[in-house]
């Protein structure tokens, strides 16, 4: 065991270290960012265009692709290391996490060269940002039941549908799109993955408001949107097989977030409170739940290092990776919950100007539960876990075999 | 990076699983719980001439002069056979105190029939229900003579030597004593979990040397060294409660299918899988942080064997839960490792006792 890294590690991560300290600011002791905050205003999208555009000037953005296309072609331990580095340093809030974290990969892995020449470099560069249009509001977890339709027309599909939870829509040139293109086969067999233009005609982008009043969620309507048959990603019908490799990458990418060292500011919070004139840090309750708080929080940051070794190792994570959004995210609503509970009635406030650090945790317990759902669900990432980990069976299904047209469905949602 | 154990390291772990699946099966665990011998003999002695007794025992004392990474991946498998060996008490506390604290004649004494089995310790700390705190030690040592009682004092009946807390001139520190010496009275304890004895020990003017330098602080830093041990026992343990687990619930059929499709059963197991897994993860940084002699230590070790006491605990009362009424039987192995976890994690101070800890400590580092 040695955390230390090797002489390859060590050369990597000084040029890298290097060009951050020329070209970024580097953040001082406690200057972190929310990680669940995201870019809203066109200012903000600039700042973050040109920050990706000097990356990509320099060979650092994409650095895990290959340098046909712009990227670098490093190893996934040297990504790693370019990411402890940059979060060191002050950078714009980042809008290509959809892009380089799923899309990207995706186009990759199933694009015509063609297609990969045509998209890829100008994701790398962040001249063009990208969104995901999977979920729809009657198909969720159940994503494969997605009821939004591709009809062919001559050297086009036309579009009819409506997708949401699209993050980032409103600044998106291009979108990854799952449709049904056939739904007289079993569900999962009728479905084809294409890119759309998300400037299109018929394209709608109409914002979500969370229940954090946070506004990074859309609902997309496609209206007869015109898709080129050479924007098909893989075969008609292959849809399902494409859209799984688009959700590895997000599990891998939203459960790679940080955010967790903070549980430990618990420690000095509950130091400066008091509970019954003491201070609350020297309850027996309140000492046994954060040391339970701590106690996940160290063992993810540790599993975390066992991924990392993997890694260097030359050897990808696999469906194991599911485990940090799902014990992460439970462990934030807990936590958040607890410091709200400490500041006693205080708890109830959400008033920066009271106790600033009750705002903090107040705002955390409002994120959290779109945590707990987007880019799988807590219930879809246990299936994973128990089916793919621990190779229990997969659930009996009622539409099995059953032609999607054929599937029962409930009645449409009120609200 | 590598925050990973060498081959060498896993290879010595394949070897102990080797072994410990063709001399300690289940049936073994069980011949001891319920017959008379107070441990499985023969599996002890086959274990020393592994050299695990004396894994991290020096050479020149016939020790196999390992490091604690290779002890702890000896313990996982010790754990996870449910080996029924007073391995703990003699190998984590009472050879690491002498490893620490030993003069050098107590070590030349010892530490050799330490490392070949022929002598097993314990380590003799609580005196009576309840957390028994440090400062309310109340046996007592005068002019080299012992008094006191100890209970429960895990292996206490079945050991040549003891490593007893006691106070000497109003401090307290830790004090070897030869249990074959006179004014030493040993009564076997019913135990939780039989396949691991216990003991009552009434010292009365018995002989007894101090170990030097033995204070709060050192006492403190040998609990940690055995929490990090017993934590890869407890993950081994509770790696094999659930793997036994999930063949059962895949064996099952209930409604026309296995359980084991039920997401009432695969959430739950998914869960378990999560907690053993960064129990896991919490152990394996402690190993680091005790092989390196890393301040980290007093933070990773209470965090280990918080996740790993936790973690072992909540797979057991699942393991009955998921086999229904068969989990509640006396013939099926269940029980073995719901008695084994609860015994884990009282033996070694509570989960409250370490949670406090491990907050006190990350206090001082924050502070600081």
């Amino acid at each position: 065991m040695d955390f230390n890294d090797t002489p390859e590690e060590a050369a990597f991560r000084a040029e890298a270290v290097a060009w951050l300290e020329a070209n970024a600011e580097r953040r001082q002791p406690g200057d972190t960012d929310n990680p669940l905050n995201e870019a809203t205003t066109p200012e903000m999208v600039a700042e973050a265009k040109a920050w990706q555009k000097k990356k990509a000037d320099a060979g650092w953005a994409c650095i895990t692709w290959p340098k046909e296309y712009g990227g670098r072609g490093a190893t996934p331990m040297q990504n790693v290391i370019w990411n402890e580095e940059q979060a060191k340093f002050r950078t714009p809030r980042d809008i290509y996490g959809i892009g380089i974290g799923m899309c990207g990969p995706t186009i990759l892995a199933h694009g015509t060269p063609e297609q990969r020449k045509r998209w890829i470099p100008k994701l790398i560069s962040g001249e063009e940002v990208w969104c995901q249009l999977f979920s729809e509001p009657s198909a969720g977890s159940d994503l494969a039941g997605l009821r939004s339709t591709a009809v062919r027309q001559g050297d086009d599909w036309i579009v009819n549908g409506q997708k949401i939870w699209t993050t980032g829509a409103q600044f998106c040139d291009w979108g990854v799109l799952v449709v049904r293109t056939d739904p007289t086969v079993a569900k999962h067999a009728g479905l084809t993955y294409f890119v759309v233009d998300m400037h299109a005609p018929g394209v709608e982008i109409r914002p979500i408001t969370q229940i954090n009043q946070g506004r990074g969620f859309n609902e997309v309507f496609f209206t007869d949107v015109r898709i080129p048959d050479d924007q098909r990603i893989s075969e008609v019908g292959n849809g399902w097989a494409v859209s799984i490799t688009t959700l590895m990458n997000e599990r891998q990418s939203i459960g790679a977030g940080g955010g967790l060292g903070a549980l430990e500011d618990l420690i000095d919070y509950a130091a400066a409170l008091e509970i019954d004139g003491r201070p609350a840090i020297e309850d027996g309750h309140v000492r046994e739940r954060i040391a339970d708080f701590v106690v996940k929080a160290r063992g993810l940051k540790n599993t975390s290092l066992r991924t990392l070794t993997a890694l260097s190792q030359g050897r990808m994570p696999g469906p194991e990776a599911s485990m940090g959004k799902l014990v992460g995210a439970v462990l934030q609503q807990e936590a958040s919950s607890f410091a709200m509970e400490l500041a006693g009635a205080a708890g109830g406030l959400l008033d920066a100007g009271q106790l600033p650090e009750a705002t903090l945790w107040a705002e955390r317990y409002l994120s959290i539960p779109g945590l707990r759902i987007a880019g799988g669900t807590d219930e879809v990432l246990r299936n994973i876990i128990a089916e793919r980990v621990l190779g229990l069976p997969p659930d009996a299904r009622a539409d099995k075999g059953i032609a999607f047209k054929d599937i029962p469905t409930g009645p449409p949602s009120k609200k | 990076m590598n925050f990973d154990f060498s081959e060498e390291q896993k290879l010595l772990q394949q070897t102990a699983r080797d072994f410990l699946a063709e001399q300690s099966p289940l049936s073994t665990c069980r011949e001891v719980l319920e017959g008379d011998a107070p441990y499985a003999a023969a599996l002890w002695k086959g274990a020393a001439e592994m050299g695990w007794q004396g894994a991290v025992i020096p050479e020149s004392f016939g020790g196999a002069g390992f490091g604690h990474l290779e002890l702890a991946m000896i313990a996982e498998e010790v754990g996870r056979a449910l080996a029924p060996i007073p391995f703990g008490p003699s190998v984590y506390l009472a050879t690491e105190a002498l490893l620490r604290f030993g003069s050098p004649a107590q070590q030349k004494s010892w530490l050799p029939r330490l490392a070949d089995g022929s002598a097993i310790g314990c380590f003799a700390f609580a005196e009576r229900p309840g957390q028994n705190a440090f400062e309310s030690v109340e046996a007592k040592v005068s002019g080299g003579k012992l008094s006191g009682t100890k209970l429960p004092v895990g292996d206490g009946d079945v050991a040549s030597l003891a490593i007893v807390a006691a106070q000497d001139g109003g401090r307290v520190g830790l004090h070897l004593v030869d249990l074959s010496t006179s004014g030493v009275t040993r009564t076997p304890l019913e135990s939780f979990d039989p396949s691991r004895s216990q003991a009552k020990l009434v010292f009365e003017g018995a002989a007894c040397e101090p170990l030097a330098g033995t204070d709060a602080a050192a006492i403190a830093k040998l609990l940690d060294v055995a929490a990090v041990l017993q934590a890869f026992e407890q993950v081994g343990a509770a790696t094999r409660a659930l793997e036994i687990t999930r063949e059962f619930v895949l064996g099952r059929y209930a409604f026309g299918k296995p359980i084991a499709a039920f997401q009432s059963i695969k959430h739950r197991l998914a869960d378990l899988w999560c907690e053993i897994e960064l129990a896991r993860s919490n152990a394996y940084y402690a190993a680091w942080a005790l092989s390196n002699d890393s301040p980290e230590l007093a933070a990773a070790a209470p965090l280990a064997r918080i996740a790993a006491s936790e973690a072992f605990e909540h797979v057991t009362v699942e393991m009955i839960q998921m086999h229904g009424g068969v989990g509640y039987t006396w013939e099926y192995d269940c029980h073995l490792f719901y008695r084994r976890a609860k015994l884990l994690s009282a033996s070694l101070g509570t989960p409250r006792y370490w949670k406090n800890l491990l907050v006190d400590r990350l206090r001082a580092s924050r502070a600081a």
